[in-house]
């Protein structure tokens, strides 16, 4: 169960990871160049990266929600809502910085919300948090007004596509964030107190553990992090599209995390393995526009690999692969007393 | 009153004060014309609706029906434009496809033992580029009996029209209030939305039923996905986006409890109806945006799942029993 | 005394020798069990007897690894409770399986409803409802929502249902826990004309005087086995508490005690702490280097009473002093910031993190206590479980490994690691010993003492007298919810404490 080191490598993920960057590189021989150009990297995997850092920022904060047996499904719409408000202010002539931290100050107060309805009013999560992925969209056109808001801001251009060391700005950004948070989860308690919570809420009771706050911290920090891929993804375009900007991203988001291996029912989660599920995505995305498909043909692809997990995952499969370990008591029977 | 029709009831009043609301101050509004409009440019939700009313009263959730709408439009036009089937050949098999795709989506929730929003998000994937692979383009549909069915309608009084699609909603309602109050199969539903356990216990075949539910969402899909096409006379892979949600909010606004177990099917009607006005009001305003329809949804939609909260944690068994002995 | 053959009757059902293992645990080993027509079989025992592994054998739940079932004289098998119900054996399980959103009529006949051309005849149904429920006296309108009536009314709506559609057996799995004083007369006159019907009628509650008002005769099962069958008429009340807690207890005979040492000085001070409806206000004082056992039978409010203390329910009158100061306790996390632990009774819900590791299992406590940002690095979290592995000997190939898939009585063991591991000033222990092997229990009572020389104060609640008897300085008594006695010096013997959780039930022995 040691997460840090490189233990990683031997995870079925990577190879998958692999296998489809092969697939990709037997498509398009030169899938793998990479060239050094106007003091940046170029190249069809420097833009695996760069494409992928949004659903992977995404991912970063949907780990922890779903460990503690949530799920967020309101990250596109606080995506939209982040790049409308940064957008409107630059174009209203506030500061950029200030807007780049209103922006991200809206993200932090839409996942508050949800993090509220989910412990204040115990509601379910998938339930809180559809209240503003309906909402959340008509917010960020009130904001927008119903049009793409361009902009030729420095600093929001940087953001979605600068470059720092080389690297595009959302790789940076994306690489600072996954670093980050997994610091600052592995350094502290709170990966082990997320986990506690999310494997058995009861028993993390008995133990002292406040769930509250770890919930609202949780769902305060999905909304963030959706508010920077907002900011990334509106930087990218130069302008805020409330209709388009993260449509269907949560989605993503949530199957690269179900591909990193954190399970939808709660507990041990890897944030570095969500980002490893991200580019296993987008570099199926990148594979498909090179061999010349349609992109929704990803579409098919995608499910294709949900109903795979999913198989993988089911008790059906784990009673096919272990028999003989038989499990002592049935689930599902009624409950009597003990 | 009994407290499972205590939301409908608040949804009803809703309804009746903000349609007076608006008649008095937009008086064209009060017409068989604006009626007869609100029907057909809504059928394709309601009837999506009332397949979603029966998936969320059994506990479960079905985020496809968006996707199969756009998948049956452009099979539909594919069929016709390209195979050069007749219209209604063609909805025959549009239906066969989609009922044997929610039944195999029925089938992965039981069997796989996973959350239903996750396997009809893979439906909803393979759906959308389903439906991208079979024609990436929109394909326009000509033929005569789009044209037939499109001039039909039932003169109203007032002049409204009654056209064939605001009918098959209508059919499809009134479908769907018997089926959910008056067979064995919709005492089933809502069982399964009680207490699977228990149903389980008491003898309800949990996998026959949870396969024919998201069947039977999903055939309501493809027929909203036929209504869609003869509204449109088109077929796109992208057309009825995130129909899947505002048909969630219709759902739950009706009165349907998100965690299953109580709802009505005319809830839905009532909560469909309440998002045409909320659009029909923001058309006849002029100076209001389209996007308030979304955040006026989503407000509404957190008013219910709240009032549903505290209606259904706040009552206690309270009912009076006369014991003889 | 042995069952008393009926003449020429052959009982309606009858188990023999059922044995059922779970991995290394035989949950039931070779016990026999019989009913009769218009009998009243009471089945007692304590958490983890047997009981509900045997009420799921005879309704189909589970499948017995040897023995057989023979209804009216032929051996059957059910391959799940439906098999059962309609070969004639139906259930009343204490939490209502019913379904609380729909009508009454609709939870009598799902699934079994009257249909024209596929359409319910609602009218036809709610008329039979309303017939049905008659005959057990009661006049309810049919078509409102089960959930809108009482527990008592829905108990009755379920043996309803289960009498219609089984009609031979009837297996009440405590129907009478959540009922008041009158809703229980109403319950007893119900089972009273099903019983004249000529219905079997299985009965399994704690509640001893409701077996002596009940039920004709009572098998008791205790760590698996069956102590014996009795004719009510025969037995009193403290022979068959006796036979619950361990028939080897002999009056006079009295286990060695180790619980006799010196206390100190006050520890933890509870005054007037209650809950309506869960705990009558009680008084209890713990002091360093004292064990003060808890005994009561199931539902006398045991549990309950550590549950306030521990603030796991928030009570609604008392005061706490932790070392003479006054606390405030209306959660976990305070109990714990004032040094209380909690060992709860079942390890699987409230207990374990069954997919963490056993390191993270022994140190979660002392983390949450440290807060989010103390963060107890790898070194210290390694040292720590080893250390209290070690004094506990808890015995695991790997501390990295899940905890799930420790023995029951290491699992027990870790979660004893963890409290010890924030320095405890007051633990409290619920049922440490159960579902753990014999031979562990010596170790964990060993334990206790250990503890307890180490100067913690301890509170032990548990079934099993010889060792309550063993460790306790101190001995309080809970019943029906309250408590009724406090033993201490000679008077903690098991024969006392019998008596005194059995008291005023012998009245209604006859």
């Amino acid at each position: 169960m040691k997460r840090s080191g490189f233990s990683f490598l031997a995870r079925p993920q990577f190879a998958a990871l692999i296998a489809v960057l092969f697939i990709n590189w037997l498509l398009f021989p030169g899938f793998f160049d990479i060239t050094w150009q106007d003091g940046r990297l170029f190249g069809s995997l420097i833009d695996v990266l760069n494409r992928g850092a949004p659903v992977a920022i995404l991912a970063i904060g949907m780990t922890a929600v779903i460990a503690t047996k949530g799920v967020d499904l309101s990250v596109g719409a606080v995506m939209a809502i982040s790049g409308a408000v940064a957008a409107s202010l630059v174009v209203g002539g506030t500061a950029s910085w200030i807007a780049v931290l209103a922006a991200l100050g809206i993200g932090l107060a839409c996942g508050l919300w949800n993090g509220m309805l989910v412990t204040v009013l115990d509601m379910q999560p998938i339930i809180a948090t559809l209240v503003l992925m309906v909402a959340g969209r008509g917010l960020a056109q009130l904001i927008t007004e119903g049009s793409i808001v361009t902009f030729s801001d420095p600093l929001l251009i940087f953001i979605g596509t600068g470059s720092f060391l080389g690297f595009p700005m959302p790789v940076v950004i994306a690489f600072v964030l996954l670093v980050g948070s997994t610091l600052a989860v592995r350094r502290t308690a709170l990966g082990l107190l997320i986990e506690a919570v999310g494997v058995n809420r009861s028993a993390a009771r008995f133990a002292g553990i406040t769930s509250g706050a770890l919930l609202l911290l949780v769902y305060a920090f999905a909304g963030f992090c959706a508010a920077v891929s907002g900011l990334i993804v509106a930087g990218d375009i130069r302008g805020a599209d409330a209709n388009n900007s993260g449509l269907w991203l949560e989605l993503d988001a949530i199957l690269a995390v179900v591909i990193g291996g954190t399970s939808l029912l709660g507990g041990r989660f890897s944030i570095p393995m969500s980002v490893l599920g991200a580019m296993i995505i987008q570099a199926m995305n990148t594979g498909i526009l090179i061999s010349g498909f349609s992109p929704e043909f990803n579409l098919v692809v995608k499910s294709g690999v949900i109903i795979l997990i999913l198989v993988l995952q089911s008790p059906l499969a784990a009673r096919l692969f272990s028999r003989g370990h038989a499990r002592p008591e049935p689930a599902t029977a009624p409950r009597t007393t003990p | 009153m009994n407290r499972s029709l205590r939301p409908l009831a608040a949804t009803a009043t809703i309804f009746v004060l903000a349609y007076l609301a608006a008649v008095s101050q937009h008086p064209g509004m009060l017409s068989t014309r604006v009626l007869g409009n609100f029907l057909t440019d809504n059928a394709f939700l309601g009837i999506a609706a009332v397949g979603m009313t029966f998936v969320i009263i059994s506990g479960g959730i079905d985020l496809s029906v968006g996707a199969v709408i756009g998948f049956t439009t452009v099979l539909i036009a594919v069929l016709i434009m390209w195979v050069g089937l007749h219209p209604l050949v063609a909805f025959a098999i549009a239906l066969a496809v989609s009922a044997l795709f929610g039944a195999c989506m029925g089938a992965a929730i039981h069997y796989l033992k996973v959350p239903s929003f996750i396997v009809t998000l893979a439906g909803m994937f393979l759906a959308r580029g389903g439906a991208s692979v079979l024609s990436p383009d929109s394909i326009g549909i000509k033929h005569e009996f789009y044209s037939t069915i499109s001039k039909s309608y039932l003169l109203m009084p007032g002049g409204g029209r009654l056209t064939v699609i605001g009918g098959i909603m209508i059919a499809v309602f009134l479908f769907g209030i018997v089926l959910a109050h008056r067979t064995r199969f919709g005492s089933y539903v809502y069982a399964l939305g009680g207490n699977e356990t228990s149903a389980a216990l008491m003898g309800v075949p949990v996998a026959r039923t949870t396969i024919q539910i998201y069947m039977l969402s999903s055939t309501l899909a493809g027929l909203a996905g036929i209504v869609f096409s003869l509204y449109t006379s088109a077929g796109y892979s992208l057309s009825a986006l995130g129909v899947e949600l505002d048909a969630i909010a219709a759902v739950v606004i009706g009165g349907t409890l998100l965690t299953g177990g109580y709802g009505f099917v005319a809830g839905t009607f009532v909560g469909v109806m309440l998002q045409g006005l909320v659009q029909t009001y923001i058309v006849f305003d002029g100076s209001l945006s389209s996007w308030w329809t979304k955040i006026v949804i989503g407000a509404l939609l957190f008013m219910f799942i709240l009032l549903q909260r505290l209606v259904f944690t706040a009552s206690a068994p309270s009912r009076k029993v006369l014991w003889k002995t | 005394m042995p069952n008393i053959p009926r003449d020429g009757l052959e009982p309606v059902l009858r188990a023999r020798k059922i044995t059922k293992i779970f991995g290394r645990h035989r949950a039931l080993d070779d016990v026999d069990f019989d009913i009769y027509g218009g009998e009243v079989h009471a089945l007692l025992g304590e958490n983890g007897a047997g009981k509900s592994t045997l009420i799921k054998i005879l309704t189909g739940a589970y499948q017995p690894d040897e023995g057989e079932i023979l209804l009216a004289g032929q051996p059957v098998s059910f391959r799940d409770p439906l098999q059962a119900q309609a070969k004639g054996i139906g259930t009343v399980y204490q939490e209502v399986n019913l379904l609380p959103n729909r009508s009454v009529a609709e939870n009598l006949f799902l699934g079994h409803q009257p249909t024209r051309f596929g359409i319910v005849q609602r009218k036809a149904i709610e008329a039979k409802a309303r017939d049905v429920l008659a005959t057990y006296g009661l006049e309810i309108d049919v078509r409102a929502e089960l959930g809108s009536y009482s527990v008592a009314v829905q108990q009755v709506v379920a043996i309803a249902r289960a009498v219609e559609l089984s009609g031979k057996v009837l297996v009440l799995d405590e129907p009478t826990a959540s009922l008041d004083h009158n809703e229980v007369r109403k319950m007893f006159e119900v089972v009273e004309r099903l019983k004249a019907r000529g219905l079997a009628i299985v009965f399994i509650t704690h509640f001893l005087d409701q077996v002596f008002e009940i039920a004709d005769r009572v098998t008791v099962l205790r760590n698996g086995r069956k102590v014996g069958t009795e004719n009510l008429a025969d037995v009193t009340a403290t022979d068959v508490v006796r036979m619950m807690l361990g028939k080897d207890i002999a009056f006079g005979h009295q286990p060695t005690r180790i619980g006799e040492a010196e206390t100190g000085p006050a520890r933890v001070e509870f005054t007037d702490l209650g809950k309506s409806g869960k705990v009558a206000p009680f008084s209890l004082t713990l002091h360093e280097g004292e064990v003060v056992g808890v005994a009561g039978l199931l539902g006398s409010g045991r549990t309950e009473m550590a549950r306030l203390m521990f603030g796991v329910d928030a009570a609604d009158s008392g005061r706490v002093r932790v070392g003479g100061k006054p606390v405030t306790i209306s959660n976990p996390s305070q109990a714990v910031a004032a040094g209380f632990g909690f060992c709860p009774e079942d390890r699987k819900i409230d207990g374990i993190f069954g997919d963490l590791s056993v390191r993270e299992n022994i140190i979660i406590a002392l983390q949450a206590k440290l807060g989010w940002f103390k963060a107890l690095n790898r070194d210290e979290q390694i040292e720590i479980a080893g250390r209290f592995a070690e004094a506990l000997d808890i015995r695991a190939a790997s501390h990295d490994m899940p905890v799930k898939l420790l023995s029951g009585g290491n699992q027990q063991k870790v979660i004893l690691a963890r409290w010890l591991a924030i320095d405890p000033g007051f633990l409290i222990l619920d049922e440490p010993t159960r579902g753990i092997d014999v031979g562990a229990h010596a170790e964990i009572v060993r334990t206790i003492n250990r503890l307890r020389e180490d100067g913690l104060a301890l509170l032990v609640i548990s079934s099993e007298l010889d060792e309550v008897v063993a460790y306790s300085n101190r001995v309080v008594v809970m019943r029906d919810r309250e408590m009724v006695a406090e033993l201490t010096g000679e008077d903690i013997s098991p024969a006392v404490i019998v008596n005194a959780i059995a008291e005023n039930k012998t009245r209604s022995a006859s």
